[in-house]
């Protein structure tokens, strides 16, 4: 009797447990039908965005899916017209900008676009009260007015030469969006715009999922159907994607090596600006001795950091613009010599002590080198140079914290920093380097503080000449040859798997700060299928 | 089963009313301490709710527009004024937007609290369930091997993180045999949330949790049902001849249950903290997941809304679990 109950027990969970696995079955890896057709696309991405309100930050550098900007980047990140149906016009004096715009357009909701959304989205950014965190970028801005339905014009306060390329930042709809609260209205997370895609859920943490605008003005796109997973860890991205749950994804070089040998998925590596570097802050008595900042320069080797920390997918950085860009000041590369680095560090006075650690007027060579906890790359990166730095007889302790950790010691601890922005050397090298910047947020860490430099930032970011703003930039990136503030260490390449089923995929330049418009679905609106 | 026969006697509806009134004026203090030491605690905490709010754009900002977004956002202010302010308009039933989640805090808990309740629920009765029986299992034949095994694994349990549970569940089912989502609600390409597609994402957390709460109960019914055995009741019924189900389920089980009635209230914080771990893991859109992200971005509304709320289904629980125990052995009364 008793046997009996123990007997029907365990049929009951066996029972159960084949029903459960028989409706697992029933579904196999659900991503069996967005495997099949090409219309429908799942991608993993590692971040989302804080607000999907261009007035609060959302896709200011384009590609924004849902909404337009007058103008856009291509590939090759040349700037094309968008809502706008041309390159702006701009007078001799450089200070003001008409855009003529395109005619015709609607929002996603059927009510006409015109120059007072324009005018309206400008005005709202520029506003104090709205909390958009890069509203700086538009600091040269001193009105914007419309002229007429299709006219806008931009005045500025003074010359700022990369203008033009602000003018991505998406264009959001005045009878929506003006008749809310900006900050917490529902337009934060359900957007509607001009843009190819129309948000159909957006579930914090979880997914964005996007359907075609069938009456985008730059025709439907062919791929009705795009969803963003949210997947925060990498191994779990990478096994979602294996499974065929998702298309394609961003991967970590290591885990996209587990892929290249896959028939039907294609490895996408986008060059980057996204630098990965140590501030030396002037004002900590080792890191602010230049003599210190250019044998740590040269005791670094960033050949090996490309290979083993990379595993090839990237750049030896030597500034802030990465090799291969026109920007990059020919010339301006550092060979990995740990010898004339020590000779360096001896004529400076620093004489090695019996540990091997060298001191100077009883200053130790040594300090701090803080990462991001959790941030595997930064972790990798300040091991390595640390372990460069021991060989030429300086000691550094690498340290693990969160931001709230590190800021308030950025004055003097050195910190393994990230950064760069590949439209327009001005967006991040006058941030980086400006010594006015110099421990403003987060810009400027290290405190930098070079005339030259200063005076060549200014030169770059007015001068309407093409030929002197590459001056400009060249004069920078040789004075960091001089006095390395900073110690760039690699420019790390992004790496994307995708399904083989899409035509002519691309990627484009990317900045450090990769959201959802980057990828090979910058620009997926253009996909086709392959035939 | 053969239900021995009970007198019915009508339910103490006035003594369970005056208590559950005792215990609603008793929340308020509690509710009002708890939600000052939440503020008082995320303004100390080295989190800035203006780094979180402005995400990695913050990384580039001028200091003078994160002031300014600080200002806007009123975090610049001392922490006795936030709570008050939060306080009075709470007291009309607004309880603020969230910075974190960009939307009133109502609607994102509206929207979040249903899953949270499904994946909590389906836990706490699978655990209660399956730990009743195996503990009655366990208890019948004390040191015999349903006991030794499913108790030796109960102690394993007991000291087992749920967030390392939730990974090795993810690990073996999702990554080895692939037979279940690693997480979420529904697959990212499904444009529905339906019915079958939550069956199946909600098998592995709720799995996982109610394996965390199963030791508790599983303990609480081998030692509350292997003491009842040795009592004279079980004793006389058994040489009355009365059939070994009759003395288990009629005289054993009954008063064996007894302490399990406590430990369904004071499990339920239990089940949050659990639910708070299992939903991160499982990238499960509930409302302990929105706890985890508004207490590291110092989300005040969001947090003490909240907190209210898990403060509020803890009272309940421990209140539900004594009214359960008074009507259950009226020695108890409802004096608490």
């Amino acid at each position: 009797m008793t046997a009996r109950t123990a007997r029907g027990l365990a049929a009951t969970t066996m029972a159960a447990a084949l029903i459960a696995s028989a409706a697992a079955c029933s579904r196999p890896a659900g991503g069996s039908a967005a495997a099949g057709s090409p219309d429908s696309v799942v991608v993993g991405i590692a971040n989302e965005p804080e607000t999907l309100s261009p007035l609060l930050g959302y896709g200011k550098d384009g590609n924004s899916k849902i909404f337009d900007g007058l103008l856009t980047h291509d590939s090759a990140m040349r700037l094309r017209p968008a809502l706008a149906v041309a390159l702006p016009e701009v007078t001799a004096d450089r200070l003001t900008y008409t855009y003529s715009l395109r005619k015709g357009v609607r929002f996603s909701d059927g009510a006409p676009f015109t120059a007072r959304d324009v005018v309206f989205t400008y005005r709202t950014i520029l506003d104090p009260k709205t909390n958009n965190p890069a509203r700086s970028e538009l600091d040269a801005v001193r009105s914007v007015r419309a002229e007429g339905d299709d006219r806008v014009v931009f005045t500025l306060k003074y010359p700022y030469a990369p203008f033009a390329e602000r003018t991505v930042l998406p264009i959001a709809p005045e009878h929506i969006a003006g008749r809310q609260d900006v900050n917490s209205g529902e337009f934060t997370t359900r957007p509607i715009g001009t843009g190819p895609y129309v948000l159909t859920t957006w579930s914090k943490g979880e997914k964005l999922a996007f359907k075609a605008n069938p009456g985008y003005w730059g025709g439907a796109p062919t791929v009705k159907k795009f969803t963003m997973a949210v997947i925060k860890d990498d191994d779990v991205r990478a096994t979602r994607l294996r499974s065929g749950e998702l298309d394609g994804a961003i991967l970590p070089p290591g885990l996209a090596k587990g892929f290249a040998h896959d028939k039907g998925r294609t490895t996408l590596a986008a060059t980057s600006f996204d630098h990965r570097s140590v501030t030396l802050p002037t004002h900590h008595p080792v890191t602010g001795d230049p003599a210190v900042r250019r044998a740590l320069d040269l005791a670094v080797d960033r050949k090996a950091m490309v290979d083993k920390l990379l595993d090839g997918a990237g750049k030896p950085a030597y500034g802030p613009v990465p090799t291969d860009s026109p920007w990059f000041a020919e010339g301006t590369e550092r060979a990995h010599d740990p010898g004339r680095a020590r000779r360096l560090l001896d004529a400076a006075g620093w004489l090695p002590g019996p540990d091997g650690i060298r001191t100077r007027n009883g200053v130790r060579a040594a300090f701090p080198l803080w990462y991001t906890s959790g941030d595997k790359l930064r972790q990798d990166h300040a091991l390595a140079y640390a372990s460069d730095a021991k060989k030429a007889g300086i000691e550094i302790t690498t340290q693990a914290g969160t931001w709230e950790v590190i800021e308030p010691r950025m004055k003097t601890d050195a910190v393994l920093a990230g950064g760069g922005s590949p439209a327009d050397p001005d967006f991040d090298q006058y941030q980086l380097l400006m010594s006015t910047l110099g421990g403003d947020g987060f810009n400027n860490m290290a405190r930098y503080d070079n005339p030259a430099v200063d005076r060549a930032l200014e030169q770059g970011r007015r001068s309407g000449d093409p030929a002197a703003r590459k001056a400009a930039y060249d004069t920078v990136q040789r004075e960091l040859v001089k006095d390395p503030g900073y110690t760039f260490l690699t420019h790390i390449d992004h790496l994307y798997v995708l399904g083989d089923r899409w035509a002519d995929l691309t990627t484009q330049v990317e900045p450090h700060d990769h959201g959802l418009g980057s990828g090979p679905w910058w620009n997926v609106e253009k996909w086709q299928p392959r035939r | 089963m053969a239900a021995p026969a009970v007198s019915r006697r009508p339910l103490p509806w006035g003594p369970m009313a005056r208590m559950a009134g005792r215990r609603a004026l008793f929340a308020v203090p509690v509710l009002l301490a708890v939600t000052f030491g939440v503020f008082a605690a995320a303004a100390l905490s080295p989190f800035d709710p203006v780094r979180a709010y402005a995400g990695t754009a913050g990384l580039t900002a001028s200091q003078e527009n994160l002031d300014q977004i600080r200002a806007n956002l009123g975090a610049d202010r001392p922490v006795t004024a936030l709570w008050w302010d939060w306080l009075t308009s709470a007291a009309t039933g607004d309880f603020g937007a969230s910075a974190v989640m960009r939307r009133p805090v109502a609607d994102v808990i509206a929207e979040r609290l249903g899953w949270s309740v499904l994946l909590a629920g389906t836990a706490f009765v699978i655990a209660v369930l399956l730990g009743t029986v195996l503990g009655v299992l366990a208890a019948r034949r004390p040191g015999g091997l349903v006991d030794r095994t499913a108790t030796a694994a109960a102690y394993t349990l007991e000291a087992a993180p749920a967030f390392w549970l939730g990974l090795l569940a993810v690990w073996f089912f999702a990554v080895h045999l692939g037979v279940l989502p690693a997480g979420g609600l529904t697959d990212p390409g499904a444009d529905a949330v339906t019915a079958g597609q939550v069956a199946r994402h909600l098998v592995l957390p709720a799995g996982v949790l109610a394996l965390t709460q199963l030791p508790w109960f599983h303990l609480y019914a081998r030692q509350g049902v292997a003491d009842a055995l040795a009592e004279d009741p079980v004793r006389g019924a058994r040489a009355r001849g009365l059939r070994e189900r009759t003395v288990l389920c009629g005289h054993a089980l009954r008063s064996g249950m007894l302490p399990m009635l406590t430990l369904i209230g004071s499990r339920i914080p239990e089940v949050i903290t659990g639910a708070l771990l299992v939903e991160t893991v499982f990238s499960w859109p509930g409302i302990a997941a929105a706890t985890v992200e508004a207490a590291t971005s110092v989300d005040f509304p969001l947090l003490a809304a909240l907190t209210t709320l898990a403060t509020a289904a803890v009272l309940a629980g421990n209140l539900l679990a004594d009214l359960l125990y008074g009507l259950a052995d009226p020695r108890a009364g409802f004096d608490g």
